[in-house]
């Protein structure tokens, strides 16, 4: 699926926009031009990876420093010990898309929790 | 270089030993921790540990796939630094010998003297700490908690969430003072009384009653904190969190200069050759504020150790950079608290988002008009914008 995100020109670089789908996906638009976007949710704790520090191809969680690369989802720094999932990103005239992963997401366990009807 | 061990088996040690893998270290590699566990995140004990929403597996640091080539030696103690023969000594008389040494020993929590075997009464600083801490609370009572800095207003927040009656006593006027300045440290440890928790601050503690000892000679359990100016408090539990102190004894006399810890440059070096430090036991010079800090926050333990272990591979021939302002969290009430910067060197600080009698609180610290510091109660967004502006900005 195929879900517009907004016009390219109002991301600048360096900075995030979340998409608030359920679960959240944020697309950052790094300082060299590219544009990445991947899970929101930190899979550590329930933080927005977009409100993160955005430098080079990673993004560090503004709660507890994990950090994440744009590129693969990869966990560069802990305390995550799982990846987040990427999307595939389309531009197309002028306005950014995102092909949401049908992979299963790695929410944190607080929110894994009240998904299966758990406590929180 | 052959053999490097790194001794401290937590957040730093466990980064060092990456650090050397991915800066292409590929010799032995022998990790020494004096726990018996394997490295394990301490910021939850306080919390999410504490109050029984995550378990043990939750803690480790390493991921179930996570392969560095180590040795790991763990449950045992360094008892020493030989420097001649360039070995660690361990307990029970063994030896490991090193060509490079990462020092990460971290910091043991401080006691009260005359607490010895005395029941009901913790600290809180490692995984067999908080499982006893965790163990007693569920039993529920009267919790009295000594100090009011992050480890005691954290377990005041979790012991109060799990339905225990609670006071906080503090030695200082107002808590947090020394990391957050006064203005702050009083709007932080509002958080207490906003949620029914006692404050008393400005008191000492004289001792603590209880424990008498039964025929078998085996201590009770505490039954007040006697205060200075007289007052009985009526405990169940006590928590005693009046800091940590460096564990360096075990290099005393192994020429490596200590001070308030290992005393190191801001690569991370050592007064010995081959031998960095990292972590709370560390006392980096810190080129922003022109002095040595040895820094117990999460955040140095995880981005230190890439410095030190460029410094050890390349004999302290690399250009330190510098650092990013210190960066600490904390969860109280339900509040995320971060700061990043140093107060101390402020001579103001200004809400600039939010209000404080929501407990919603951007503040930025300045001194001569240049931002030093910044404080964020629920507030994670701008506050990393400020934590990033810091970095670029200061020097």
């Amino acid at each position: 699926m195929k879900i517009p995100v907004c016009r390219l020109a109002d991301l600048p670089r360096g900075e995030a926009f979340r998409l608030d789908i359920d679960p959240p996906v944020s697309v950052f638009h790094t300082d060299d031009g590219e544009i990445f976007a991947i899970d929101d949710t930190c899979t550590h704790q329930d933080a927005s990876l977009a409100d993160g520090w955005l430098e080079g191809c990673e993004v560090e969680c503004p709660l507890h420093a994990s950090k994440f690369d744009l590129r693969t989802g990869a966990v560069d720094a802990p305390p995550a010990k799982l990846p987040v999932r990427t999307h595939e990103v389309v531009v197309e005239d002028g306005v950014i898309h995102v092909r949401v992963s049908t992979d299963a997401p790695n929410l944190p366990p607080c929110l894994a929790a009240r998904l299966t009807g758990g406590s929180a | 270089m052959r053999t490097v061990a790194v001794v401290g088996a937590s957040l730093a040690g466990l980064s060092a030993a990456r650090s050397l893998r991915k800066q292409g270290y590929d010799g032995r590699l022998v990790v020494i921790g004096d726990e018996p566990h394997r490295p394990y995140d301490r910021p939850p004990l306080s919390k999410e540990f504490l109050a029984g929403t995550l378990d043990e597996a939750a803690l480790a640091l390493e991921a179930d796939d996570e392969e560095l080539g180590a040795e790991w030696l763990l449950g045992t103690r360094a008892t020493g630094l030989d420097r001649g023969r360039r070995a660690v000594r361990l307990a029970e008389g063994r030896k490991v010998g090193v060509d490079g040494l990462v020092i990460a020993t971290g910091a043991s929590a401080r006691r009260l003297p005359g607490a010895e075997g005395l029941g009901g009464v913790h600290v809180l600083r490692t995984l067999d700490d908080a499982r006893a801490l965790r163990d007693e609370l569920a039993r529920g009572g009267r919790l009295v908690v000594i100090g009011g800095g992050f480890i005691g207003a954290e377990v005041a927040s979790t012991a109060h969430a799990l339905g225990l009656d609670v006071t906080v006593v503090e030695a200082a006027q107002t808590p947090l003072a020394g990391p957050l300045g006064a203005a702050m440290g009083g709007i932080v440890s509002a958080l207490h009384r906003d949620h029914g928790v006692r404050l008393l601050c400005g008191v000492g503690v004289k001792g603590l009653r209880g424990g008498e000892r039964s025929r078998r000679g085996v201590r009770g359990s505490v039954d007040a904190v006697l205060l200075e100016d007289g007052r009985s408090i009526p405990a169940d539990i006590v928590v005693v969190g009046v800091g940590a102190r460096p564990c360096v004894e075990w290099l005393e006399g192994s020429g490596v200069e200590l001070d308030n810890g290992v005393k190191c440059g801001a690569d991370g070096r050592t007064s010995l050759a081959g031998v960095v430090a990292v972590g709370d036991c560390a006392n980096w010079y810190d080129p922003r504020a022109g002095a040595h800090r040895r820094v117990e926050h999460w955040t140095g333990a995880r981005e230190r150790p890439d410095a030190a272990v460029a410094t050890l591979l390349a004999g302290g021939a690399v250009e330190p950079g510098v650092p990013r302002p210190p960066y600490f969290w904390s969860d109280q009430y339900g509040v995320k608290i971060q700061f990043a910067g140093h107060a101390a060197g402020a001579d103001s600080v200004a809400v600039e988002e939010g209000a404080v009698d929501d407990r919603n609180v951007l503040a930025v610290y300045r001194r001569a008009g240049e931002p030093v510091a910044v404080l964020g109660m629920n507030q994670p967004r701008l506050f990393t914008r400020w934590r990033k502006r810091l970095a670029a900005t200061t020097s």
